[in-house]
């Protein structure tokens, strides 16, 4: 929402520090994106897999709002990150490739967009996906994503 | 003297690794069971012809001595390389001499195919402690058998054993290793490289197309229709160790082919975390691209599924003996948390087993198998809890494994059929110090650290019935150390509220920084990390890890073995050798 209309290509982290601190006193536009947090994501959490919670799956399709961490990026500008719970700090394998959590948000953005530093806290806008997609470009596989998205520094 | 010193290091060096010499895999000094499976390959530099070049075995063509042709691929993947490969080839036991000639140039490996002889025992347990080294071990003495007047209150069960070696655990590629190829040597008997399984590290470009080694579980399953297997861990199933059991790739991380790999190998009983990767990717929580249910496919096998301790104990009441436990999305929380903390996934799996259930339940199931089973059973967190320097939640599950290893010396009891081995995979660099006593005078963390004359015995809680300390956030606490670390701030107390976050990521990409969390915390120290700048957490060290044994074969452990003699023996004790 807020940098949306940002001229991304020459934004740089200063500068979107500085837009997001003014996007704090920056009236809403329209309707207000639904806040949704990693807390409420799903109402069952088990060994076999997970069930979205009423309240997520009420807001598919609709613009919502959610805080959490940047994961390392694979490139500085990217249309597409993820969006962690708690700042990935451990590589889970050590000597090998990093793996995910399972309660990951996947972030496609409006627009190619440089990225902030890994484990930086951000708040996310964008149109809620849920169910399983694979990206056509990364082979990513998702569960739940926000599309058309744009993020601020939290 | 010095300068041919020199030249003769030169001269080794350049008969080790010239940089355009061919390369013949298995490599040299393989030593290999007779009758076990192995890819053939040989790497041929600037990528010759077929007629311009000869391999021979003892002097005779390679596809006379293997009695099977052999394919040879010019060009191989468009590398600049060409290859002679031979796929599931098997040798009778002896003495092998492998030339592989290109123009004038020469390479030549030696193989020793050993025979197994009569077979010694039934079943056999192969108990790893991930990283566990001679800290841990002392630390979980102090711990659960207290100390008086320099001496211990007990002995440790992986302790009280009649045999024992040190082993050296390095790879083919590098002198420290990591939990792949390590594991691999012990399930396969053959060296490999840094994040391998069950292959040889060549040139291919694909992770699954190395070289392949057979793993034990492969030979028994080829070899003996009525013996049982099992795989137990508390990491996810598909995490290195566990994973040697089955597994063939040059990735590790390769998870959701690991999966298949356990599908196709179908041990009898399969229990860890890391269930996502079984999950077809229509359901959310998955990790699988791709639309396969291996838990559907697993229960068509027929295995029993428990993903509970409740429903694991249910499976082994009702008399299963093929179950897959699944019992966390990621790694079992260890017995520091399922004990005292409560912290990690406890709130979200409240009721998983620790080692010690799984192996008394595995052992239930595997024990009735017609001609024995092989046991492996992983204490993964020890060396996780070491990466992340939180040694209380690494000695913590040295002491579960110690506990593991007494339910299954109760089970081998004096049978005297049950080989039982307890090894690490390799070492942490980590050592017990001193004790920190609160009570000493000063401001400094460093002032309560007593060492020598000052190292007083800890006044951690009571020990519960399993031997754990109720309580180590107390005022008289050891204090173990480790030798590397990224920047990081030491607190002198256990964390209680989670595991340890040594560093947290820094703002340049692939920088690690002190966790500030721990840096705020009452007399916190300051440390400057010693490792290189995108290293995150402890590494492993190559010091050599102490193999403990009993039971039938067991006497062949002694003095200091490469970490490949652990397979020969345990396929000599169980006569696995032979076509």
């Amino acid at each position: 929402m807020w940098l949306r209309n940002s001229p991304m290509s020459v934004t740089r982290r200063g500068l979107l520090q500085g837009l997001a601190a003014l996007g704090i006193s920056a009236p809403a536009f329209a309707a207000e994106p639904a806040p949704i947090a990693f807390d409420s994501l799903y109402k069952s959490f088990g060994v076999l897999g997970f069930q979205f919670s009423d309240r997520v799956t009420s807001l598919r399709g609709q613009e919502v709002r959610i805080a959490g961490y940047m994961a390392p990026p694979l490139k500085p500008e990217s249309r597409f990150f993820v969006l962690t719970r708690e700042p990935l700090a451990i590589c889970p394998f050590c000597q090998s490739d990093a793996d995910w959590p399972v309660d990951i948000v996947v972030i496609f953005m409006k627009e190619e967009t440089p990225l902030v530093s890994a484990g930086r806290k951000v708040a996310v806008t964008g149109r809620l996906e849920i169910g399983s997609a694979t990206d056509a470009e990364t082979g990513f596989v998702s569960q739940i994503r926000l599309v058309d998205a744009s993020f601020r520094v939290a | 003297m010095q300068k041919r010193t020199w030249l003769m290091a030169a001269a080794m060096l350049a008969s080790v690794a010239p940089a355009t010499a061919q390369t013949i895999y298995p490599l040299n000094r393989a030593e290999i069971l007779e009758g076990s499976r192995f890819d053939f390959k040989v790497e041929f530099p600037n990528a010759p012809a077929s007629a311009d070049v000869k391999v021979t075995i003892n002097g005779k063509p390679i596809a006379e001595a293997f009695g099977r042709e052999v394919q040879f691929v010019q060009n191989e993947e468009g590398q600049k390389h060409s290859a002679l490969w031979l796929r599931g080839a098997q040798l009778p036991a002896g003495q092998y001499v492998v030339e592989a000639a290109q123009g004038g140039e020469k390479a030549t490996v030696n193989w020793n195919v050993y025979a197994t002889g009569e077979r010694k025992a039934k079943n056999v347990i192969l108990f790893i402690g991930d990283g566990m080294s001679v800290a841990h071990r002392t630390a979980a003495r102090i711990l659960s058998k207290g100390w008086e007047q320099g001496l211990y209150g007990g002995e440790l069960a992986i302790d009280d054993m009649p045999n024992m070696a040190l082993i050296s655990t390095s790879g083919t590629d590098s002198i420290v290793t990591d939990s792949a190829n390590s594991a691999s040597a012990y399930t396969t008997g053959h060296k490999s490289c840094v994040n391998a399984l069950g292959i040889y590290c060549a040139k291919n470009a694909l992770t699954l197309d190395h070289p392949k080694v057979e793993t034990i579980s492969e030979v028994i399953k080829r070899k003996r229709s009525g013996m049982a297997i099992g795989v137990v861990t508390n990491s996810e199933i598909e995490d290195a160790t566990p994973a040697s059991m089955v597994a063939h790739t040059r990735r590790r991380s390769d998870f959701n082919d690991i999966v298949k790999m356990f599908f196709d190998v179908q041990p009898d009983v399969i229990m860890g975390g890391g269930s996502p990767n079984f999950l077809p990717k229509s359901t959310p929580g998955t990790k699988r691209t791709d639309d396969q249910d291996f838990i559907a496919k697993f229960k068509e096998a027929g295995y029993a599924l428990a993903t509970t301790k409740t429903e694991m104990n249910a499976a082994v009441a009702g008399g299963s003996k093929k179950l897959l436990g699944l019992y966390n999305t990621s790694n079992i929380d260890g017995a520091f948390d399922l004990r005292l903390a409560k912290k990690g996934s406890i709130s979200k799996f409240p009721d998983q087993p620790d080692v010690v259930e799984q192996t008394k339940a595995a052992l239930e199931m595997l024990k009735g198998a017609q001609d024995g089973f092989f046991l492996m059973v992983e204490s993964a967190r020890i060396d996780k809890y070491s990466h992340s320097l939180d040694w209380e939640r690494a000695v913590f599950d040295t002491i579960m494994l110690d506990n593991a290893v007494k339910a299954a010396k109760d089970f081998a009891g004096e049978r005297n059929d049950t080989l039982i081995i307890v090894v690490a995979d390799h070492a942490h660099p980590v050592s017990l110090i001193g004790s920190y006593n609160d009570d000493r005078p000063g401001q400094l963390l460093r002032d309560k650290l007593g060492v020598y004359q000052d190292s007083v015995v800890p006044n951690y809680g009571p020990r519960d019935a399993d031997g754990y300390p109720t309580d180590v956030n107390t005022s008289h606490r050891l204090a173990v150390v480790f030798g590397t670390y990224p920047d990081t701030c030491d607190t002198g107390r256990p964390y209680m509220d989670g595991e340890r976050v040594p560093a947290v990521a820094g703002a340049e990409k692939n920088t690690y920084v002190a966790n500030e969390k721990d840096c705020t915390a009452p007399m916190a120290v300051r440390k400057q990390g010693n490792l290189p700048f995108e290293s995150n957490s402890g590494v492993h060290a190559a010091d050599d890890v102490v193999l403990t044994a009993m039971g039938p074969g067991a006497e062949k452990f002694r003095g200091h073995k490469p970490n490949t003699y652990v397979f020969r023996v345990m396929t000599e004790a169980l006569s696995l050798g032979g076509k």
